[in-house]
């Protein structure tokens, strides 16, 4: 018998019983397609991630409190301990390699139980209040894109004065010019909440979303006027909390001495013998992301390869039933002359058939999910990346899973006894 | 030419042993046309299946075509059951969901031939079948699919066609159809028949009936078959159809 004998006959066979042929590759073309889709999206997030990440600028510190992460959210004066005070005296040491400091406050940010709502005629958006001062832009690297961004001034006068996100300013202006218009924002938790109108001195640039904030779904006032209109982010001993200083280095070589230098003077301000913050670099953030992201893939990758296994052990079970049922089949084969060779290579063909098949199928199901969800953006800004690697990863498992799968049920069958074989009903 | 001497059948059911065949002594030559006989029990049926080198005697030699068949390994019995014979079961043993000309194609399958299209057209034209070629064995008779087997069994030219009760599951009528489709290729292609039956009327039709009893020949004598008898009603059985001298190359 020739290969193309053996696909023949098994492609008659597997076609005889379309149904539960279709049924078996089902498993597999579920699998497949879960690898894909889930790498593709797990791939997508780390680069995202990453891109984001080194956005940032690498010779930035970002300095946050250390005990920030109790479930995200912080309750104010408890636990937090990084405060206004501490982003001064940075300043006021004057380390020569600091080139600029910001510090940042926020209200009715991810997590936060206080909200942040910005209203402007019928327009109503929930977003994220950020409290900062006019070296922020020079910092972050986040300039204005319309109007001005804070002063001095508005600090000093506490001014009631907002620069918008772009995504607050397409959301409430739509066409409109925002700058010059007053909106209002009401800040509270539950039905406790008060408000203050704003005017619009500006626009920020676009940004886009990163890691767990979207920057550009955010309300930038002085952080004076955020202290002192909204009681709750006052601390009980009248210092005031914020939640992130932005160290902008002039050097990254001397990344490691900041960390050092900058920590001893926060634990000697904090009176702690171990650090109740952590200062990270752009360096560092990368590598915990990148470290979370890899754990994220491999949980998924094992979530995907557990279906693929699954799909293989069915269509094992098919096979093992297959050959019961066809033992009278089996049997008439080898008297009209089949070698055992001959029955092993058809039931082997016919399970690498069905799972290749699959595999192709959930090659295709898989790109195809993957484009209607990024299409119709399931999952957020999600980015999907497919890897060559991950269909061909998947591509071989199917094939060995349907090897695997055949073997025994392949090597029973051609075994049987033709006597036996053909007396079976 | 088949030449069994002294073969016997021990199969160990626990820890008896049972002799199915008892030293069986018999010669087939080329061309004949016989039965085998025996009530069941009598050990045909594995005597049959030892012919098909279906089964390995337990003792004894079985020479075909001057090979002896006790020395040789699967691979080699499974290409003597392709080339040297062919079988037809009362059953008919056809597979389900597939059409006639691909049953009858399957032998030359595991042969490797080429034109195998061809040469199983031409064999179910030989047993009349050439107008239901696509059709699968549900859609035929029980006449038609016993006819589809004798297709199968004849269509790798084999020496010996071992046929079991191969009208056990037909009417009387059909039965004698399928006879007579026996017959024509016995007589004009020269191929050695066999019957493994308990009906006496299969038996009669033919040359020769050796009988069978507890795993001995108990009887072997020429017969002149119902066919060409005088009188007899059998003798009515139809013609083989027509076309039965076109063999394939």
């Amino acid at each position: 018998m020739t290969l193309a004998d053996v696909l023949g006959t098994a492609l008659a066979s597997l076609r005889s019983n379309i149904l539960r042929t279709l049924l078996t590759m089902l498993g597999i073309v579920i699998g497949i397609a879960a690898v894909i889709t889930l790498t593709a999206a797990s791939e997508g997030a780390q680069q995202g991630v990453g891109d984001q990440i080194r956005g940032l600028g690498s010779n930035l510190l970002f300095i946050r409190p250390g005990l920030e992460e109790t479930d995200g959210i912080q309750l104010p004066g408890s636990g937090v301990s990084l405060f206004l005070e501490d982003s001064r005296a940075i300043e006021k040491a004057n380390f020569e390699y600091i080139d600029a400091i910001a510090a940042q406050g926020t209200v009715g940010g991810p997590g936060d139980f206080i909200g942040a709502q910005a209203i402007y005629l019928g327009q109503n958006k929930s977003t994220m209040l950020l409290a900062t001062e006019p070296s922020y832009p020079f910092v972050r690297d986040f300039y204005v894109d319309n109007g001005r961004f804070l002063t001095e001034e508005d600090l000093t006068k506490k001014s009631l004065v907002v620069v918008l996100g772009g995504d607050v300013a397409d959301d409430l202006f739509d066409t409109e010019d925002p700058v010059g218009k007053t909106i209002r924002i009401s800040v509270g938790a539950g039905p406790i909440s008060i408000g203050f109108n704003f005017t619009v001195v500006g626009v920020m640039e676009r940004r886009g979303a990163s890691a767990n904030t979207d920057q550009d779904d955010v309300i930038i006032v002085p952080m004076p006027t955020l202290q002192a209109r909204i009681s709750l982010i006052r601390d009980p001993r009248g210092r005031t909390n914020i939640d992130q200083i932005n160290i902008k280095l002039k050097n990254r070589d001397e990344i490691d001495q900041a960390k050092e230098e900058i920590g001893q003077l926060l634990m000697a301000l904090h009176a702690v013998d171990s650090p109740d913050f952590r200062i990270q670099s752009q360096s560092d953030i990368l590598d915990t992301a990148t470290q979370v992201e890899r754990s994220l893939q491999v949980l998924v990758v094992s979530i995907a390869l557990i279906s693929l296994f699954v799909g293989g052990i069915g269509i094992m079970n098919i096979m093992l039933v297959s050959v019961t049922e066809r033992t009278r089949e089996i049997g008439i084969r080898k008297a009209i002359g089949a070698k055992r060779m001959d029955i092993l290579w058809q039931f082997l063909i016919e399970s690498i058939v069905v799972t290749t098949m699959g595999g192709a199928l959930g090659v295709l199901a898989g790109v195809g999910a993957t484009e209607i969800a990024e299409r119709f953006n399931i999952g957020g800004d999600t980015q999907y990346v497919i890897t060559p690697l991950w269909i061909m990863v998947g591509f071989a498992v199917a094939a060995i899973t349907g090897l695997f799968a055949g073997v025994y049920p392949a090597w029973q069958a051609s075994r049987l006894d033709p006597i036996e074989a053909l007396r079976h009903e | 030419m088949i030449s069994l001497t002294g073969i016997t059948k021990i199969y160990t059911v626990g820890t008896q042993r049972v002799a199915a065949l008892n030293g069986v002594d018999l010669e087939i030559e080329d061309g004949e046309f016989l039965s085998i006989m025996g009530p069941s029990g009598s050990g045909k049926s594995t005597l049959m299946n030892i012919i098909g080198c279906l089964d390995r005697q337990t003792e004894g030699d079985y020479m075909l075509d001057g090979v002896n068949v006790r020395r040789l390994v699967d691979n080699q019995l499974a290409m003597l059951r392709n080339r040297r014979l062919g079988f037809v079961f009362q059953s008919f043993n056809l597979l389900p969901r597939m059409s006639a000309i691909d049953q009858v194609a399957l032998p030359l399958l595991y042969r490797g031939a080429t034109n195998r299209k061809r040469a199983a057209a031409a064999a179910l034209k030989l047993v009349g079948l050439e107008d239901r070629m696509d059709h699968k064995p549900t859609q035929l008779s029980g006449g038609q699919q016993q006819r589809v087997a004798i297709a199968r069994s004849l269509v790798t030219r084999p020496a010996i066609i071992l046929a079991d009760e191969p009208t056990g599951a037909l009417d009387s009528k059909t039965s004698m159809d399928v006879m007579a489709v026996f017959r024509s290729l016995n007589e004009e292609l020269g191929i050695t028949i066999a019957f493994v039956t308990h009906e006496h009327d299969v038996a009669y039709y033919t040359r020769r009936i050796i009988s069978l009893l507890d795993g001995k020949v108990v009887g072997d004598e020429r017969n002149v078959p119902s066919f060409e008898r005088d009188g007899d009603e059998t003798a009515h059985a139809p013609a083989a159809p027509a076309s039965i001298a076109e063999a394939p190359s």
